[in-house]
């Protein structure tokens, strides 16, 4: 029983910030201000404005069409505030999606900041990178990839819908955790239109170095894109059944599944 | 007939009541987001002044949700106490702040059945924070399971040991971290990750596990949809308490997945299984302004007075606990910590004004203009109020749920600048295993390693 602090071992047993020690009734000048530091990334994450050019720059880069558009929320102190605002287009965009000449087409890609430009600027490059071979095997049809400033998830719907896609895919920053300022979300939308719910969106969360890889975002949604395609749903009623074809897969195995039931909604 | 004030040249007419308490409510943003708040500084006064004047009997005659249309007015009513009512049943809302704040702890329980909560929503609306600090502090709502909640200068904490992938280890650590810190006596809850009946049935056992291990005179609860407990309780799994979230009108807590008659039938099955020691109160209900807005199911409604109505639909129940997780929902609902503070103290004020034990988790996400010092600011005010009880949380990052509340420090915080203590069997229990002295202090050497020892699963 010498050696190790046990709260250090403990420690290691959950994510939680425990066995921190104290200073009478208050915390070791450490933990306040590694807090502190922790708070202070999260709420950059939210406050950082999305860079939608470099963003879009770094999306074209990889071979795709790209358009960068805005929500009708016109900073982000309104986008806190009027989520519905977040979640429509502003005028300006929709005049220029609807200039967009479009053949009906399987995908439609939104990049949306939501509460976390950072996943954004760190996250959206690399998970498409992971993601392109998924589309070029399945030979989808894809519609240029639309960058879309102070958006919400819904802002996806009319935007797959203008672009006559079958399935709309929104990768977008998520609430900022403590720990988890960096963590993109990916939510799939079967024939969108205006006046989808959640109820009818399959969500792939936590994407981010410390949680899902970007090859197992990739592979999830891939999965359920088949599947949706194939049974005409999304949302509540497909479920996600990727774990025993990912089993399959030789040499993915090993891999955990880090997304957690939380899904921390923009 | 619409209501009506005069400021000088100007008269502000307010259609109904419902537009009334909608404009005479602080503003906040849940209330300009569902466009009924009050349009300048100006109008939200003179909804207040107007309000002031108007008795307590219109507020009841008039149902701002009607009977036919909705199961909690129809609650409301039909188990309204008119002898308690008749007391003040004459008085104007603003002769009713003036009677409250005079009261005795004495007149404020005998009235507390009586009281609407539409009535309790419409005086807090004109209450200052002081006022709703001081009348909520002369409350007195005692609740009991396998210890006693609310005694006066007493503070619980409810320990939330959550943990991302439900982690039996990791719970535990957190639990025992949590104990050490002398936190736990209103209840050891966690949300789960999974809601999958496999995955409960293991904390079900693992919560009750360690608490008969450890002999601690508290409850467990594994905060879990009400449908899913009452198949654990016919699966005979052990539930001390039944855990459900739960709102102002029928509509929205159809939302929820939840009725009437399923909380009945729940707690029914709850008090068969007869595992509180000291008491029988058995359920656990969690609530927050905003959650009708949100649901599309607000009926134009103020988002304050549907939360009070959600106490309403808590109060026959006879809950353990009742808790307002003030800041969790975002700022389109509440905006910053001064939005946040306010809300707190209105909700425990209504809730202790209409008999129910609340605690409040004081909280706030990283969308949200607050931080830290905001939820110091309000655990100090709620401390002062006589607040039943708060979150314990390691180091107040909910790691699960991706929020900020109070920590295991906290708790100690408060209880040495406000000489707040523990329910009395859990601050003995505390005591007698070495871990506080006789005044409920932390030892500096406490217990931990023989904590960790008899916790199932840690030992090294």
């Amino acid at each position: 029983m010498t050696g190790e602090d046990p709260w250090a071992r403990l420690a290691r047993l959950t994510p939680a910030r425990i066995g921190l020690g104290r200073a009478g009734a208050g915390l070791p000048t450490r933990e306040v201000l590694a807090f502190g530091l922790a708070h202070a990334q999260a709420r950059d994450a939210v406050h950082t404005p999305m860079d939608a050019e470099e963003v879009a720059k770094g999306i074209a880069a990889l071979g795709f069409d790209t358009s960068v558009l805005a929500s009708a929320a016109p900073d982000r102190a309104t986008y806190l505030r009027r989520p519905d605002l977040g979640r429509t287009l502003g005028e300006e965009s929709r005049d220029a999606l609807a200039a967009v000449p479009s053949e009906p087409v399987d995908l439609a890609i939104v990049v949306g900041d939501g509460l976390s430009a950072r996943a954004v600027h760190e996250g959206a490059a690399g998970f498409l990178t992971a993601f392109k071979p998924h589309i070029e095997k399945a030979g989808w049809s894809l519609a240029p990839v639309v960058v879309a400033t102070q958006a919400r998830v819904a802002l996806g719907d009319g935007v797959g819908a203008a672009l006559k896609a079958r399935a709309v895919i929104m990768l977008i920053g998520e609430r900022p955790g403590l720990s988890s300022p960096d963590s993109l979300g990916i939510y799939l939308t079967l024939d969108p239109r205006i006046g989808r719910t959640d109820a009818d969106r399959n969500c792939i969360s936590n994407v981010r170095p410390a949680g899902l890889s970007h090859d197992l975002a990739a592979f999830k949604l891939d999965w359920l894109l088949r599947e949706a395609f194939v049974r005409g749903i999304s949302g509540v009623n497909l479920k996600d059944g990727s774990g025993p074809a990912l089993a399959a897969q030789p040499g993915q195995a090993a891999l955990i599944d880090a997304a957690t039931a939380d899904t921390a909604q923009a | 007939m619409p209501y009506r004030h005069v400021v000088g040249p100007k008269t502000h007419v307010f259609a109904d009541l419902a537009t009334l308490m909608a404009k005479a409510t602080p503003v906040r943003s849940g209330d300009r987001l569902a466009g009924i708040a009050a349009e300048t500084a100006e109008e939200g006064m003179a909804a207040r002044w107007a309000l002031a004047d108007v008795t307590l009997s219109e507020i009841l005659a008039k149902p701002l949700i009607p009977y036919e249309d909705d199961d909690v007015t129809r609650l409301i009513l039909d188990t309204h106490d008119a002898e308690a009512f008749a007391e003040i049943a004459h008085l104007t809302v603003g002769d009713f702040r003036e009677f409250l704040i005079k009261a005795s702890p004495e007149t404020l329980t005998r009235i507390a059945p009586g009281i609407t909560p539409e009535i309790a929503a419409a005086v807090s609306k004109i209450m200052r924070n002081q006022d709703l600090i001081l009348v909520a502090r002369k409350c007195r709502v005692v609740t009991k399971f396998r210890n006693t909640i609310g005694l006066p200068g007493r503070l619980s904490v409810r320990l939330q040991p959550n943990h991302p992938t439900d982690d039996a280890a990791g719970i535990t650590a957190a639990i025992v971290d949590g104990l050490s810190y002398g936190c736990g006596d209103a209840v050891i809850g966690l949300n789960p990750a999974s809601d999958s009946i496999s995955t409960l049935s293991g904390l079900l056992h693992l919560f009750d596990d360690l608490i008969q291990r450890l002999a601690i005179p508290t409850q467990g609860c594994i905060l879990t949809h009400v449908t899913t407990t009452i198949d654990a309780m016919n699966r005979g799994l052990p539930v001390d308490l039944v855990f459900q979230s739960i709102a102002g009108t029928q509509a929205a807590n159809a939302s929820f997945g939840v009725t009437l008659p399923i909380l009945k039938e729940a707690h029914e099955a709850a008090l068969a299984l007869k595992r509180g020691t000291v008491g029988d109160n058995c359920m656990y209900f969690e609530t927050g302004q905003g959650s009708a807005l949100s649901a599309n199911a607000h009926h134009g409604i103020d988002q304050q007075t549907l939360e009070a109505r959600a106490y309403a639909v808590a109060r026959p129940f006879r809950p353990l606990l009742v808790n307002t997780v003030v800041g969790f929902i975002g700022p389109e609902y509440l905006y910053d910590g001064k939005e946040i503070i306010r809300a707190g103290l209105e909700d425990h004020f209504c809730g202790k004004l209409m008999g129910l034990p609340l605690g409040c988790d004081v909280c706030y996400t990283n969308h949200a203009e607050a931080d830290q010092n905001d939820m110091d600011t309000l655990l100090t005010l709620l401390g002062a109020a006589g607040c039943t009880f708060v979150m314990g949380i390691p180091g107040a990052d909910d790691v699960m749920l991706n929020y900020q509340s109070t920590s295991f420090h906290d708790s100690l915080y408060i209880r040495e600048v406000l000489g707040l203590k523990r329910a009395p069997e859990f601050e003995a229990w505390l005591e007698q295993i070495g871990l506080t002295d006789a005044e409920g202090t932390l030892l500096p050497e406490g217990p931990s390693a023989r904590l960790i020892a008899a916790a199932p699963g840690l030992a090294a």
